[in-house]
C-alpha cells in the first residue's frame, strides 16, 4: 500500500505539471490578452499605452520566464495579481471556493440521496410502472437544459412566494442559507441524480442476474437483505465512479447555475477570467480545479477496496 | 381689481406657492439604501480610465465635476449647464480662455482639501503631463484643444485653448469628466477611489456588488437623500428582471431593459415606472474604403441605399428606435438634421424599393448584377446587440446583389481587428457621452482619429468642424452641424441605421430619478434620489 501511494502522489504530481504547462500555453495561444480587453470600451486600442501596461504586467518577458515565475511564487504560496481587479489572486480566489464547495456538496448530496434509492426501487420493480415513471424522470434530468430549468424554477418561485431564491451574502440565518443554496443545488443535482439513478438501476439489473444472488435468495435470505446487502454494495462500483466524476465536474462546471441564481463561485469566475484573459486567476483556479479532481479521484479509488475487498492495492 | 386686491391675490398666491413649495421640499425623505442592478462588472472605479457607463453609473457619484449637466433635466445642452465645484464661470473676450471660480471649503472623502491645484493636476493627468499617469487614457482626444490650466490662487483656474471653442465647458459637463485629487495616485483611484461626491466608496467585490456610502460631509447640505445605494451585479439580464419583480431590487441597472423586457417587467409589476428613453448609441455600418471593391463610391452608395432602417426598428425595438444622422434626431437630441433634410439623404427615402431599385443600379455600374453576386464576409463582434442587427444587414444587401456572410469576432479581438482594417464590412455601435458635435465629429470622423473606424478623411469638411466648434451662435452652428452631417452621410462616411431606445424601470417608491434623453453617460450623481417608503 506505501508503494501505490508514493507511486499515486509522484504520478499526481506530473498529471498537475502536465495540466499546468497546457494551461499555461493555451492561454497564450488564444488570441488577445487583457490590455485588450481594457481598451474595449474605449473602442480602440492606443499601442503606446497597451505596450506599457503590458510591460507593467510583465507580458513582455519570455512566455518561459512568465510560466517559470508563476510556479515559483506557486510554490511559495504567491498567486500573484488578478489584472483586472489588482487584488492579490489568493484574496480575489478565496472567498470563492467555499461558495462553489456549499453548492457543489450540495448538489452531489442531492444526486447521490435521490439517485441511488430510485435506481435501485426502479431496478428491483424493472418494467412495472414505477420503473417507467423514474425513468421518465430521469430521461428529464438529462434532457432539460440547466439554464432553462433554473429560470423556470425562479419564475415560478417569484410567481408563488413573490421571492426569489438567488444569492445573498448577507442571508439572516443558516436555515436561509440552506433554502438559498438548496434550490440551485436541486437543479444541478437533478441532471446528476439522474445520471446516477440510471447507472444504479442498470448496474442493480446486472448484478441481480449473478449467480450469488440466485444463491442468496435459494438459501432464504430476505428480499431487503438480498437487494440492499448482496446487490447494492456489488452494484455500487460504477456508480462511485460516477459520483466521483461528476463531483470533479460540479468544481468547474457550474456556469450556468451560478450565472442564472447569481452565485458568486469560482465557475462564473472562471469563465470571466478567460474572457478577461486574467492568466493569474485562470491559472490558479484550473491548478486548483484539477488538483480537486485528482485528489477525488485518488479517493475513489481508495474507496473501491473499501467497498470490494477483493480490490486491494499490493505493494 | 384694485391695487388692494391685486396686493391681497399676490401675497395668497405666494402663500400658497410657499406652502407647496415647502410641502415638497418636506416630502423629501432622507434615509434608506437604494438597491439596485447592476449589469456587469466594471473595468475598475476609475472613470477617467473606463469608456462605458458600467463604471459611471456607480461611481459617479463619490465625484464632483466643475460643472454638470442639470441632473433634473432630461435633455443635455449648454443651458442646463449647472455649477459644481465650480461656483461660476467666465470666457475672456475671444473665448480661449475659461475661468472658474471654485468653491470653498469643499473637502476630499479623506478629510484632505480641495483646491484649484486638484483641477490643475486633473486635467494635467488627462494630457498625460506630469509623473502621475492615467493606466489608459480614453478621452485624451476630448483635450487636445487644450493648451494647459493654470492656476490663480487656491480658489481659481484658468482652461487656456489652442483656439477658440464655446462648446468646451460642454466636456467639462460630462460624468466622464470628475475632478480626481492630486494627492491620491491613479492607480489607487482605480481600487480605492477618492472623490469630494456624495457618496463614498465602501467595496467593490466583482461578481457580486458594489457599495457606496452616504458622505456626511458633502458640501452640497442636506444631500445625498440616500444613505447609500447597493449594486447588486447580476449579468444574466432574465434574473435581473425576476429580481426587479420580486422586489429584491428597487432599481433596474439604467438603460438595460429592451421594450420588450420592459413590456414583460410592467405585465408582472403593474406600478413600476418604466421609461424607455433614447441612449445617443447609434448603430452603424463600417465599410473598409480601402478594400475592393469598397473602394467604389458606388459601391458604398448602393449599401448605403440599400437600408431599410425601419425594418431594423419594427425587428430589434418594436419601433422603439430613431431614424437619424451622426447626430442624435431631435426632440431627445439637440444637434439631429429635421426629418425633411434627413429624407434626401441616401438609403432615408422612405420609399425603400425607389431606394433599392437606385442601388441594383450602381451595383450593376460597378459590374455586379444577379448573375454576378459579390461575397463578402460582415464582420462584427460577438454580442447580442452587434450580432442581430448585423443578420438582418445581411438579409437586405441581399436585395443588392450582395451575399454577406456572418463572421462574429470575439470582443478581446474586435477593435484590435478593425485598427488593422483587417475588415470589409462591419456592424458596429457607437455610443456618444456628450451630445455635441465636437465630441462627435472629432472622435468618429476626423482624418487620424483612433475611433474613425473607416478612416473616412476629408480635408474641407474637417474646415467645417472647425468652423462649428468655434461658432458661438447656436442657431448658426446648427446650421453648419447640418451640413456636415448630411455631407457625412451623403460620403457613407459610416452610415447610421438607427439610434437605439432602451428602458430604465423603477420602483415608485424611488424618487428623484431622470433618466436622460441624450446621454447614457451623464446623469448618475444621485444626490437627490430619495425613498418615500
Amino acid at each position: 500500500m506505501g508503494t501505490y501511494l508514493v507511486r499515486r502522489s509522484l504520478l499526481m504530481i506530473l498529471t498537475l505539471f502536465g495540466i499546468s504547462v497546457v494551461i499555461f500555453t493555451l492561454l497564450r495561444v488564444v488570441p488577445g490578452n487583457v490590455v485588450d480587453i481594457l481598451f474595449e470600451a474605449a473602442g480602440f486600442v492606443d499601442e503606446a499605452e497597451k505596450a506599457q501596461i503590458e510591460k507593467d504586467l510583465g507580458l513582455d518577458r519570455p512566455l518561459y520566464v512568465q510560466y517559470a515565475s508563476w510556479i515559483a511564487g506557486l510554490a511559495q504560496g504567491d498567486l500573484g495579481y488578478s489584472y483586472a481587479s489588482e487584488k492579490p489572486a489568493i484574496e480575489e480566489i478565496a472567498p470563492r471556493i467555499p461558495v462553489t464547495t456549499k453548492l457543489a456538496v450540495l448538489a452531489l448530496l442531492f444526486s447521490v440521496i435521490m439517485g441511488v434509492p430510485l435506481g435501485v426501487i426502479s431496478a428491483v420493480r424493472q418494467n412495472s410502472g414505477v420503473d417507467y415513471m423514474f425513468r421518465l424522470v430521469s430521461l428529464s434530468g438529462l434532457s432539460f437544459p440547466s439554464f432553462w430549468l433554473g429560470l423556470l424554477t425562479l419564475m415560478v418561485f417569484v410567481g408563488a412566494t413573490g421571492n426569489l431564491p438567488i444569492y445573498d451574502a448577507e442571508t439572516e440565518s443558516f436555515w436561509d442559507a440552506l433554502l438559498m443554496y438548496s434550490v440551485p443545488a436541486a437543479i444541478v443535482g437533478f441532471r446528476s441524480s439522474a445520471l446516477i439513478m440510471r447507472l444504479t438501476r442498470s448496474s442493480m439489473l446486472e448484478v441481480m442476474r449473478q449467480d450469488y444472488i440466485r444463491t442468496a435468495r435459494a438459501k432464504g435470505a430476505s428480499r431487503n437483505s438480498v437487494n440492499y446487502r448482496h446487490a447494492l454494495r456489488n452494484a455500487l462500483l460504477p456508480v462511485v465512479t460516477i459520483v466521483g466524476i461528476e463531483a470533479a465536474f460540479l468544481i468547474g462546471g457550474l456556469i450556468v447555475t451560478e450565472t442564472v441564481f447569481n452565485i458568486p463561485g469560482i465557475a462564473r469566475f472562471l469563465v470571466e477570467a478567460i474572457q478577461w484573459r486574467d492568466y493569474p486567476i485562470v491559472q490558479n483556479l484550473v491548478m486548483f480545479a484539477a488538483v480537486v479532481v485528482v485528489v477525488v479521484n485518488f479517493i475513489v479509488d481508495l474507496l473501491y477496496a473499501v467497498l470490494d475487498p477483493r480490490i486491494r492495492y499490493g505493494d | 381689481m384694485n391695487r388692494k386686491a391685486r396686493i391681497t391675490t399676490l401675497a395668497l398666491v405666494a402663500l400658497t406657492a410657499g406652502a407647496l413649495s415647502a410641502g415638497a421640499a418636506h416630502a423629501e425623505k432622507a434615509g434608506g439604501i437604494l438597491k439596485m442592478h447592476h449589469r456587469d462588472n466594471p473595468g475598475s472605479a476609475s472613470i477617467h480610465e473606463d469608456a462605458s457607463y458600467s463604471t459611471n453609473i456607480p461611481f459617479m457619484g463619490l465625484y464632483n465635476n466643475l460643472v454638470i449637466y442639470d441632473q433634473s433635466a432630461a435633455q443635455n445642452s449648454i443651458d442646463t449647464i449647472v455649477p459644481e465645484l465650480g461656483t461660476s464661470w467666465q470666457w475672456n473676450a475671444d473665448k480661449t480662455k475659461l475661468t472658474f471660480k471654485l468653491r470653498e471649503g469643499v473637502k476630499w472623502h479623506d478629510g484632505k482639501p480641495f483646491t484649484a491645484k486638484d483641477v490643475q493636476c486633473t486635467f494635467d493627468l488627462l494630457q498625460g503631463k506630469g509623473d502621475n499617469k492615467l493606466r489608459q487614457n480614453p478621452r485624451k482626444a476630448w483635450y487636445s484643444n487644450l493648451e494647459s490650466v493654470s492656476v490663480n490662487g487656491d480658489f481659481e483656474v484658468t482652461f487656456n485653448l489652442i483656439r477658440k471653442q464655446p462648446a468646451f465647458i460642454a466636456l467639462l459637463a460630462s460624468g466622464y469628466t470628475p475632478i480626481y485629487p492630486c494627492h491620491v495616485d491613479a492607480g489607487k483611484m482605480r481600487t480605492n477611489p477618492i472623490g469630494t461626491g456624495p457618496f463614498k466608496f465602501v467595496e467593490y467585490k466583482r461578481n457580486e456588488s458594489i457599495k457606496v456610502t452616504r458622505n456626511p460631509d458633502y458640501w452640497k447640505k442636506g444631500r445625498p437623500l440616500l444613505d447609500g445605494i447597493e449594486y447588486t451585479i447580476i449579468r444574466n439580464r432574465s434574473t435581473a428582471a425576476l429580481a426587479f419583480v420580486s422586489g429584491k431590487i428597487d432599481m433596474g441597472f439604467p438603460m438595460a431593459f429592451t421594450p420588450a423586457m420592459v413590456r414583460d417587467v410592467k405585465k408582472q409589476v403593474p406600478d413600476a415606472i418604466c421609461e424607455i428613453q433614447t441612449t445617443n448609441v447609434a448603430t452603424n455600418l463600417i465599410v473598409n474604403r480601402d478594400s475592393p471593391p469598397f473602394d467604389n463610391a458606388d459601391v458604398r452608395r448602393a449599401m448605403a441605399l440599400a437600408l431599410d432602417r425601419k425594418s431594423f426598428i419594427d425587428i430589434l425595438y418594436e419601433g422603439n428606435a430613431e431614424i437619424g444622422g451622426a447626430m442624435l434626431p431631435r426632440p431627445n437630441g439637440v444637434w439631429g438634421m429635421p426629418a425633411e433634410l434627413l429624407r434626401t439623404m441616401p438609403g432615408y427615402n422612405p420609399d425603400v424599393k425607389a431606394n433599392r431599385d437606385e442601388a441594383r443600379a450602381l451595383m450593376k455600374k460597378a459590374g455586379y448584377g444577379p448573375d454576378k453576386r459579390l461575397k463578402v464576409k460582415v464582420s462584427t463582434r460577438n454580442i447580442a446587440i452587434y450580432r442581430d442587427p448585423a443578420v438582418i444587414l445581411i438579409d437586405q444587401l441581399k436585395d443588392i446583389y450582395i451575399d454577406g456572410e456572418l463572421e462574429v469576432v470575439e470582443t478581446p479581438n474586435w477593435f484590435p481587428k478593425v485598427a488593422r482594417k483587417d475588415y470589409a464590412v462591419g456592424l458596429n455601435l457607437t455610443g456618444s457621452a456628450v451630445d455635441d458635435p465636437d465630441q462627435n465629429f472629432y472622435e468618429n470622423y476626423s482624418c487620424g482619429s483612433q475611433r474613425n473606424y473607416t478612416q473616412y478623411c476629408n480635408k474641407e469638411l474637417e474646415k467645417l468642424f472647425d468652423a462649428q466648434s468655434m461658432e458661438s451662435d447656436v442657431e448658426k452652428r446648427k446650421a453648419i452641424v447640418w451640413e456636415i452631417d448630411k455631407k457625412l452621410q451623403e460620403d457613407v462616411a459610416r452610415p447610421i441605421i438607427l439610434h437605439s431606445r432602451e428602458g430604465t424601470c423603477y420602483r415608485p417608491y424611488v424618487k428623484g430619478i431622470t433618466v436622460m434623453s441624450n446621454s447614457s453617460y451623464n446623469g448618475y450623481r444621485y444626490e437627490n434620489i430619495w425613498l418615500d417608503k
